[in-house]
């Protein structure tokens, strides 16, 4: 049976016209779906008795409650959403003292098999639905707390840019959470055609994944420079204002003597010029089998000081929830996946 | 920054005429048409039936100097692109982006490691020239997972067959057939074609032989 949650207003549209059911139906089920807490479809009781039959004979309700939950001492939490096809997802919500951030994930695994990551360590599985996106926000215990929300756990966004373009359209409508697109960014590794896309018709928040300036450098740690290489990804991003309404930001994994040099600070100012943007610096969470080693916080804090100097606004990412592996780079559903064959 | 442009921004498409639609395997074709562009071996091109399908990226099969450009690619039931793909006949219009991507050919002594179609810029870099100092691992499940066998023929060849047994082949993954040598050699180029899930387990088998990640590129399939 199909679900309702995660369907935007058009949807609801063509689903109310298909059931014979008044146009204004539509508004009123998303009011449902998106503004209250209802756990059917009989919950929505401003819809007639025959508008809610005829729904419950085609669609269900579609939202899912988290099957786990971890808590790490910093007060991170990592809930375990179960997804179609027998697959699972993680979501981690970070609170902090001015607000709740909830990070989560438009994939199940990652097919960018970056080097430095956990996620990418267990393959892809599958794409997750529009409403498989929302429900980890819908569902989430402290839904009520959200803030921030961020396109950064499993999966790269905009290799799922259809669903993840329909979840943004329910969060920022007003039809649907109608949160401000400025409580929301998406995090990319940098697929162009898909980030143009985005920048064309979203106001949300831009994260890229730079990770070093260099293109050789860049190469060894995420094989998407092959195909989209920073240049591609920086040249369409300097054809953008990011002014007062929406910003750009480059995350920055350290790595011990890769990317944390003095060449790496002259090179990023290089290849940032003309972009109002900020960096944030992350630590590295080490993977098994990785052959990386994490900057140490001293190295870091001079980059950051470099950086600034350089005249680029840079921040050290506090890291939050590693000892529950929920910090940046952690999130792994691997464990649970049912083996298939493989094709070599 | 400046002399360079980017080739990807827009995705500009191009017609180009399909001369030929060729299935090799149960879901494997073969297109080919004429090419609209140079390009180097191992580079990607978009590739679509119209414009209400969002091009995919494929690697470019054929050689620099061929005459046709050959993309090698397997039907994905739940997709859009590639059953309208595989009902294409010779004389149907498709639409081609100009050719880009880094993941090149080197004279440098290497091994290549695919799994699948993933052979597909191995195949392009070994018609353009750069296969001599080569040695070609490919990993498949059947026998008529081999694609591009008899042109790849000779000591340098090696196939690994997990579903079935084939005469001359190893028997089993690829990474069973890596996890079970000696050595490999450190100074050499390592270059990796296939899924997500192929690309990371095999580079981290080679990273737990000594291989250092700078010897290592990678192509995943998306």
């Amino acid at each position: 049976m199909e679900n309702l949650f995660g369907k935007t207003l058009e949807e609801l549209k063509t689903v109310v016209n298909e059931l014979g059911l008044p146009a204004y139906t539509a508004k009123q089920i998303a009011d449902w779906l998106y503004k209250k807490h209802i756990s059917s479809i009989d919950d929505m009781t401003n819809l007639s008795k025959d508008a809610r039959e005829k729904l419950n004979t085609s669609y269900q309700l579609g939202l899912t409650p988290h099957s786990k939950v971890q808590a790490s001492v910093d007060g991170t939490r990592k809930y375990l959403y179960p997804t179609t096809n027998n697959n699972f997802i993680e979501t981690a919500y970070i609170p902090e003292e001015s607000r709740a951030t909830l990070c989560v994930s438009s994939q199940v695994g990652c097919k960018m098999g970056c080097l430095f990551c956990m996620t990418g360590k267990q393959g892809f599985q599958a794409n997750l639905s529009t409403g498989e996106i929302v429900n980890q926000i819908k569902s989430l215990p402290e839904f009520d707390k959200l803030t921030n929300i961020v396109y950064m756990g499993m999966g790269e966004p905009f290799d799922n840019l259809r669903q993840v373009m329909n979840s943004l359209d329910i969060l920022t409508s007003n039809w649907g959470f109608a949160m401000s697109p400025k409580r929301i960014t998406v995090s990319t590794i940098g697929i162009v055609p898909a980030m143009k896309e985005f920048l064309e018709n979203s106001e949300c928040h831009l994260a890229v994944s730079l990770h070093t300036p260099f293109d050789s450098e860049r190469r060894e740690l995420m094989p998407i420079q092959n195909v989209y290489s920073l240049f591609d990804v920086l040249s369409e991003i300097k054809s953008w204002d990011f002014g007062r309404q929406r910003r750009i930001s480059f995350e920055y994994i350290m790595f011990k003597g890769f990317n944390d040099s003095n060449k790496h600070v002259k090179e990023m100012a290089r290849v940032l010029d003309g972009i109002k943007c900020r960096v944030n610096l992350i630590k590295f969470h080490p993977i098994p089998g990785t052959p990386l080693l994490g900057s140490d916080e001293e190295t870091m804090e001079s980059f950051k000081n470099a950086l600034s100097a350089k005249g680029i606004t840079t921040t050290v990412r506090r890291s939050r929830g590693e000892d529950i592996y929920a910090a940046c780079g952690l999130l792994s559903t691997k464990e649970l996946i049912k083996k298939d064959d493989k094709d070599y | 920054m400046g002399g360079k442009r980017s080739k990807v921004a827009g995705m500009q498409q191009q017609a180009a005429r399909v001369q030929s639609n060729i299935k090799i395997a149960p879901d494997v074709f073969i297109i080919s048409f004429r090419r609209p562009y140079d390009f180097k071996a191992g580079q990607v091109i978009g590739l679509t039936t119209s414009g209400k399908i969002e091009p995919r990226l494929y690697s470019i099969a054929s050689g620099e100097q061929d005459e046709v450009i050959e993309i090698l690619y397997n039907i994905k039931s739940d997709g859009l692109l590639t059953p309208q793909l595989a009902s294409l006949t010779a004389g149907s219009t498709i639409y081609v982006t100009e050719p880009f991507g880094e993941f090149l050919g080197t004279l440098e002594p290497s091994f290549c490691l695919a799994s699948g179609t993933g052979i597909a810029p191995f195949r392009s870099m070994f018609r353009s020239g750069y296969g001599e100092k080569t040695t070609l691992i490919h990993g498949g499940r059947f026998r008529e997972s081999f694609y591009f066998q008899d042109e790849f023929a000779g000591p340098g060849y090696i196939r690994c067959i997990s579903g079935e047994k084939l005469d001359g082949a190893f028997q089993g993954r690829l990474t069973l057939y890596l996890n079970q040598l000696d050595k490999l050699p450190p100074d050499y180029k390592y270059y990796i074609c296939g899924s997500a899930e192929m690309v990371v387990d095999v580079r981290d088998i080679l990273i737990k032989k000594g291989i250092a990640f700078n010897q290592i590129m990678a192509e995943i399939y998306f």
